[in-house]
C-alpha cells in the first residue's frame, strides 16, 4: 500500500478528488502512524473515532462530486484551539480537563470546507515557549536528530507538536499559532514550512489567549503550497472578533509559483547579529543569490530598531497575558485547588495550577504594568514597537518583502537552553519584529546545518501582502531544494 | 429663585463648608451587555443571562455593543458635554469572584464623553428658598458591571451570580462643585431625571441600575474658592468616598454624617484618611470599607482585544437631532408656555411622567390653576400616602375635570377640596359627586339675599355695631356660608353683605 500519510495536502487533495484513496484510507493511515509514533508526544489527544467518522462523511461528499477545500483531508490542531467536545488545555495544568462546548472560528472554517481532525497538538504552555519544554504533558521530540547523535532534540516553540507532526507525517499539515515566532521557529527547526500572516487575517475567536496584539494563527506544513491552501482556508474576517480586519481572503495558492522577477528584495543589515553562527550567515547569502538568480533586486535595508524588539516583546507580551490569564483563577472551569480562604484559593490554584514559565511571565507582566513602573516599561515597549513599525514601513518604500534567517540556530537539545530563560528568549530574535509590527512572515526550510539539521529562511512581506511571502517562499523553495527527511527512529 | 448661600456647619473651633463631587453609575438601558449578547433583563434566574464572554471562558472576546455606545453619546448630548470622537477602553485588573475575566473593561485615559455642565434645581431639605447651581461634568465613560457575591445562601460559601456581569454601565463623574446634602441629592435627581428623559437609563435606585459614590471633605470657609480660583486641590480637605448610594434620603443623611465625623477627628487634632467608606442606613453612620493603603494597583492599561472606538461627527449629530425634550427645556417652556412659577415648573418638569400627567391636566384649562392642584394637593396627598404618580386614585382626566368645576364657578376651591377628598375615596367623577352631594356653588342672589336677611334679622346686636367693629364683618360672612352649607358663591356673600350692612 502507498504511503499515503507522505503525501503533500495538495497532492492528497488531488487524489481524494480523484478518488485515487478515500478520506477513510488516508485516515486510517495517519491513525495508526500517530499510534506508532507516541515517543514523540507530538499528540496530547488522539481522536481516531471523530476522525474517522468525519473522513466518511467526507467520503459521502467526495462520492457525490462535492465537498469544500480541505475535504477529507487529515489535519492536526494545536491545542490553543477551542474544539467542541475535544479537551483543550493550552497544555496547561490550570485548564484541568477543560472541554469546550465551542468551536474556534479558524478550526470551524476548516470543518466547513471538509478537513478531518486526528487529534490535539502538543506545545507549550500557553504558547509560552521555544522548545516545547512547559508543556504539562512534557516535551515533544524533534523527528530530526544530528548526524550521528541520537540525543534528543526540541522541535522548537511554542508550536512543537504542530511541526513535529507534520515532519514525521503524523498529518498532511497542522494548524499553529504564532505570538513571537511560535510558528517560523519549530517549522524552522523541523524542515517544515510555517507562515504567521498579517494580524487580524485569522480570527482569534476560541484561541486560547496568549498577547491579544500579538497572537496570531497560521499553518504548519510540508511545502509553501500547503501552506497557501490551509492558510486560506483559515482566514476569514470574523465579528467576534474586533481585532479581524474585514478583507478578502486572496487566491495564495497561485502566488506560490509566480517567481520573483522583478521583485526587490530588502537584506536589513541589523540582523547580521553578533555571534551568529557562520552557517546562518552562509545561508543567508545562500538565499540572497537564489533570489538574486531568479530575477530579483537585492536591497540593503535599514531596520534601526531592531535591537530593542526582543525587550519590548518581553514587556509586551507578558503584560497582556498577566491579564488575559486572570481569568484562570479556579472559579469556573479547569483546575482548583480549595484554599482555606478566597485568597488562598487563588494562590493554590495559580501556584499549582501555572508552571514555572508561565509564573515568570505573569510575574513579569504584572511588574512592567504596576503603577509607578508602567510608563518607564510598557508605556516605553509601546513605543518601540511604534518605532519598529515605521522602521518597516520606511523600508518597504524601497523593497517589496525582507529576506532574513529565521533562527540564530538550529534546533538545540533538551535543556539546553531551559536553564537560562534569556538565553531561551534570544531564540525570537529574528521572528519578533514581524509580530510586533503585525506583518506577515513565512519560515521555509533551505538547507541543512553541518550537523544536519534543517535551517530556515523568513520573508517578511508589508501588511496584508502575504504573496510577497508565498512568491519568495515559492522560489526559495525551488531553489532550495529541500528534499531531506527526519529519518524513522521512533 | 433665590442666590446660593454657604452651608456653614458650625465646629468647635470655627465653621465649616463642604466640598463634594459625584460619581454616578447608570446602568444604560439596552437589551444587550455591553460587550455580549446576553439578555440585561432584570429578575432572571441566577446565571441564566450570562454568555460565553461573561464567564470569561477560555479564547472568549469582546465585541462592542454599538447601542450602548449611542445611549453614552446621548447622554452626553444631554449633558451638554464634549462628545469625544476617539475613545478607548482599558482593562482595570483585579481578582474577584464576581470579576469572571480578572479584569473590568472600562474607560480610564480616554473616556466617550468629557466636560459638561447641568443646572441643579435644590429645594433645601431644612427650609430656605429653592434655588439652582450649575455642577460641571468633568466626564461619563462606558464600563462593564461585575456580577453578584451573594454571602448568605451558605454559612461557608459564596455564591456568584454572573447575570450583571458584563452589563453596560456610563459612570457620570461631576467636579467638586456640590456644597449641600440637599445639592448632592437634588444633583442625582436631575442627573436621574436627565437620564430617564433620555431614555438611556431606567433611573431605577431601588434595583441598583443608578447609584452615586460620594466624595466628602469639609475645609474652613474661604478655601473652596481659592481651589476654585487655582485648582489645586491642596486647598481642599482629604475626602472619603461614600460608596454605592441608591436613595436621595441616604445620601444626605451619609453626608450629614460624614461631614460631621470628618469636623470632629480635625477638631481633635487629627487627619482624615483618604478612605472607602459604606454608609449603615440602620445606624445612620459611615464605617470604613477600604483605605488608601489596601487599594488595589489596577495596573489599567489599553485593552489589547479591543479598537479604539472612534465616532464619527455625523453620527453624533443624527443622535443630537433626535433628543427628545430635556428636563431644563420642558422647564422653560413650562414657564413661558402656562405662565408657571420656575419653582413650579421645575417641579413639574422634572420627571417626565410628571410632567405629561400635568400637561394632561392643564390641557385646554387653566394652566396655573392645574399646576397647583397637580403639585399641592395631589403630589402632597400622593408623597404623605407614598403612592407611585401610576397609581393614583385620580386621573389626569378626573382632576381636569374638578379644574373645570372650579374655573366655572360650579364649586368653590374650598368645596373643591372635599369633592377631590370624595374622588381620592373612589366616589367617580368631580361632576357626579357634586351632583350626587349637592355641593353646586350657590350663585343665585335672591336665594343668597334672603339668608343674608335672616341672619340680620336674627343678630341685630351685630348689625348695629358694624360700623364701629368692621371685623364683624367676617363672622357675618362664616354665618351666611354656614347657612348655605359652604355652597354660597364667598365673592356673592361679600357684595350682598356689604350693600345691606351699608359698609
Amino acid at each position: 500500500m502507498t504511503e499515503l500519510t507522505k503525501l503533500t495536502l495538495a497532492a492528497a487533495l488531488d487524489g481524494l478528488k480523484a478518488k485515487e484513496f478515500s478520506s477513510r484510507e488516508i485516515t486510517q493511515q495517519f491513525v495508526d502512524a500517530i499510534e506508532g509514533a507516541r515517543k514523540l508526544n507530538a499528540y496530547v489527544v488522539e481522536t481516531p473515532e471523530k476522525a474517522l467518522a468525519m473522513a466518511d462523511a467526507s467520503d459521502v461528499r467526495l462520492a457525490k462530486g462535492e465537498g469544500g477545500k480541505l475535504e477529507g483531508a487529515p489535519l492536526g490542531i494545536k491545542d490553543l484551539y477551542c474544539t467542541k467536545g475535544v479537551r483543550t488545555t493550552a497544555c496547561s495544568n490550570i485548564l484541568g480537563e477543560f472541554t469546550p462546548t465551542y468551536e474556534s472560528t479558524v478550526t470551524q472554517n476548516l470543518w466547513d470546507e471538509g478537513a478531518v481532525m486526528l487529534g490535539k497538538l502538543n506545545m507549550d504552555e500557553f504558547a509560552m515557549g521555544s522548545s516545547n519544554e512547559t508543556s504539562r504533558f512534557g516535551n515533544v521530540i524533534n523527528p530530526w536528530r544530528r548526524k550521528g547523535d541520537n540525543q534528543g532534540l526540541t522541535p522548537g516553540g511554542s508550536s512543537g507538536g504542530s511541526a513535529a507532526s507534520v515532519a514525521a507525517d503524523l498529518c498532511l499539515a497542522a494548524t499553529a499559532s504564532d505570538t513571537g515566532g511560535s510558528i517560523r521557529q519549530p517549522a524552522a527547526f523541523t524542515g517544515t514550512v510555517g507562515i504567521k500572516p498579517t494580524y487580524g487575517r485569522a480570527s482569534r475567536y476560541g484561541m486560547v489567549a496568549f498577547a491579544s496584539s500579538l497572537d496570531q494563527a497560521g499553518p504548519i506544513s510540508k511545502t509553501v503550497e500547503d501552506s497557501a491552501i490551509l492558510l486560506e482556508a483559515m482566514c476569514s474576517h470574523d465579528p467576534k472578533d474586533s481585532t479581524s480586519l474585514s478583507v478578502e481572503t486572496p487566491d495564495w495558492r497561485s502566488d506560490v509559483s509566480k517567481g520573483v522577477k522583478g521583485m526587490r528584495i530588502g537584506i536589513p543589515k541589523e540582523y547580521r547579529m553578533e555571534g551568529m553562527s557562520d552557517e546562518i550567515d552562509k545561508l543567508w547569502g545562500q538565499g540572497i543569490a537564489w533570489l538574486k538568480a531568479a530575477g530579483a533586486e537585492i536591497v540593503d535595508i535599514s531596520l534601526p530598531h531592531t535591537k530593542y524588539a526582543l525587550p519590548a516583546y518581553y514587556i509586551v507580551a507578558p503584560a497582556e497575558a498577566s491579564s488575559n490569564l486572570a481569568r484562570y483563577d479556579g472559579m469556573r472551569y479547569g483546575a482548583r485547588v480549595a484554599g482555606e480562604n478566597l485568597t488562598a484559593t487563588y494562590e493554590d490554584t495559580r501556584a499549582g495550577g501555572f508552571g514555572a514559565e508561565v509564573q515568570r511571565r505573569l510575574m513579569i507582566g504584572t511588574y512592567v504594568l504596576s503603577s509607578g513602573y508602567y510608563d518607564a516599561y510598557y508605556l516605553r515597549a509601546q513605543k518601540v514597537r511604534t518605532n519598529i513599525l515605521n522602521d518597516f514601513v520606511e523600508a518597504f518604500e524601497s523593497c517589496d518583502a525582507v529576506l532574513t534567517p529565521t533562527c540564530p540556530s538550529p534546533a538545540f537539545a533538551f535543556g539546553e537552553k531551559s536553564g537560562d530563560p534569556v538565553e531561551m528568549y534570544l531564540n525570537d530574535v529574528f521572528t519578533v519584529t514581524a509580530n510586533l509590527a503585525g506583518l506577515p512572515g513565512i519560515s521555509v526550510p533551505a538547507g541543512l546545518s553541518s550537523s544536519g539539521l534543517p535551517l530556515g529562511l523568513q520573508v517578511i512581506g508589508k501588511a496584508l501582502d502575504e504573496t510577497a511571502c508565498f512568491r519568495v517562499g515559492g522560489e526559495l523553495e525551488r531553489a532550495a531544494g529541500f528534499v531531506a527527511k527526519a529519518e524513522k527512529w521512533w | 429663585m433665590s442666590a446660593r448661600t454657604p452651608y456653614v456647619i458650625k465646629g468647635e473651633t470655627g465653621d465649616w463648608e463642604l466640598v463634594m463631587g459625584l460619581e454616578v453609575h447608570a446602568q444604560v438601558s439596552s437589551n444587550a451587555k455591553l460587550f455580549s449578547g446576553a439578555s440585561t433583563a432584570f429578575g432572571a434566574d441566577p446565571n441564566c443571562n450570562v454568555s460565553l464572554v461573561d464567564a470569561a471562558m477560555p479564547g472568549m472576546l469582546p465585541v462592542i455593543n454599538k447601542y450602548c455606545v449611542e445611549q453614552a453619546i446621548r447622554t452626553g448630548l444631554g449633558l451638554k458635554a464634549q462628545i469625544n470622537t476617539y475613545s478607548r477602553f482599558d482593562r482595570k485588573n483585579y481578582f474577584y469572584p464576581d470579576l469572571p475575566q480578572g479584569y473590568q473593561i472600562s474607560q480610564f485615559a480616554h473616556p466617550i464623553v468629557g466636560e459638561g455642565e447641568i443646572e441643579v434645581d435644590v429645594e433645601p431639605a431644612h427650609g430656605g428658598d429653592a434655588y439652582a447651581f450649575p455642577c460641571r461634568i468633568e466626564r461619563l465613560h462606558l464600563e462593564q458591571d461585575a456580577g453578584k457575591s451573594i454571602h448568605d445562601m451558605d454559612p461557608s460559601s459564596t455564591y456568584v451570580d454572573l447575570n450583571r456581569s458584563g452589563v453596560a454601565l456610563m459612570e457620570i463623574v461631576s467636579m467638586p462643585d456640590i456644597r449641600t446634602p440637599a445639592e448632592a441629592a437634588a444633583y442625582v435627581k436631575k442627573l436621574r431625571a436627565i437620564v430617564i428623559a433620555l431614555g438611556t437609563c431606567d433611573g431605577d435606585m431601588e434595583k441598583g441600575n443608578l447609584r452615586a459614590d460620594v466624595n466628602v471633605s469639609v475645609c474652613r470657609p474661604g478655601q473652596y474658592e481659592k481651589f476654585r480660583e487655582t485648582g489645586d486641590f491642596s486647598h481642599l480637605g482629604t475626602r472619603c468616598e461614600l460608596k454605592n448610594m441608591n436613595s436621595f434620603r441616604f445620601i444626605q443623611q451619609a453626608i450629614e454624617y460624614e461631614a460631621r465625623r470628618q469636623i470632629e477627628i480635625l477638631e481633635d487634632g487629627g487627619s482624615i484618611d483618604q478612605e472607602t467608606r459604606l454608609f449603615d442606613p440602620v445606624k445612620v453612620e459611615t464605617r470604613s470599607m477600604r483605605s488608601k493603603e489596601d487599594a488595589h494597583d489596577y495596573r489599567y492599561f489599553p485593552d489589547p482585544d479591543l479598537l479604539p472606538l472612534e465616532v464619527e461627527q455625523a453620527w453624533i449629530e443624527e443622535i443630537r437631532a433626535t433628543l427628545p425634550e430635556l428636563p431644563d427645556e420642558k422647564r422653560a417652556r413650562f414657564e413661558t408656555d402656562y405662565g408657571l412659577s420656575r419653582y413650579d415648573a421645575g417641579v413639574l418638569s422634572a420627571d417626565a411622567e410628571k410632567a405629561s400627567f400635568f400637561e394632561d391636566v392643564a390641557k385646554g384649562r387653566d394652566p396655573k390653576l392645574a399646576a397647583n392642584w397637580v403639585t399641592q394637593e395631589l403630589f402632597g396627598y400622593l408623597n404623605k400616602q407614598d403612592i407611585e404618580l401610576a397609581d393614583s386614585p385620580v386621573s389626569a382626566s378626573s382632576l381636569g375635570g374638578l379644574i373645570e368645576l372650579i374655573a366655572n364657578d360650579t364649586i368653590s376651591g374650598k368645596i373643591a377640596k372635599d369633592v377631590f377628598a370624595r374622588m381620592i375615596e373612589g366616589e367617580g367623577e368631580a361632576s357626579d359627586i357634586v351632583e350626587m352631594h349637592g355641593l353646586k356653588q350657590v350663585t343665585d342672589t335672591g336665594a343668597i339675599e334672603k339668608i343674608v336677611d335672616d341672619i340680620m334679622a336674627a343678630n341685630p346686636d351685630q348689625v348695629a355695631q358694624i360700623k364701629e367693629k368692621p371685623k364683624t364683618m367676617g363672622w357675618f360672612v362664616g354665618q351666611v356660608m354656614k347657612a348655605s352649607g359652604g355652597k354660597a358663591n364667598p365673592k356673592a356673600v361679600n357684595d350682598i353683605l356689604k350693600a345691606k350692612l351699608g359698609l
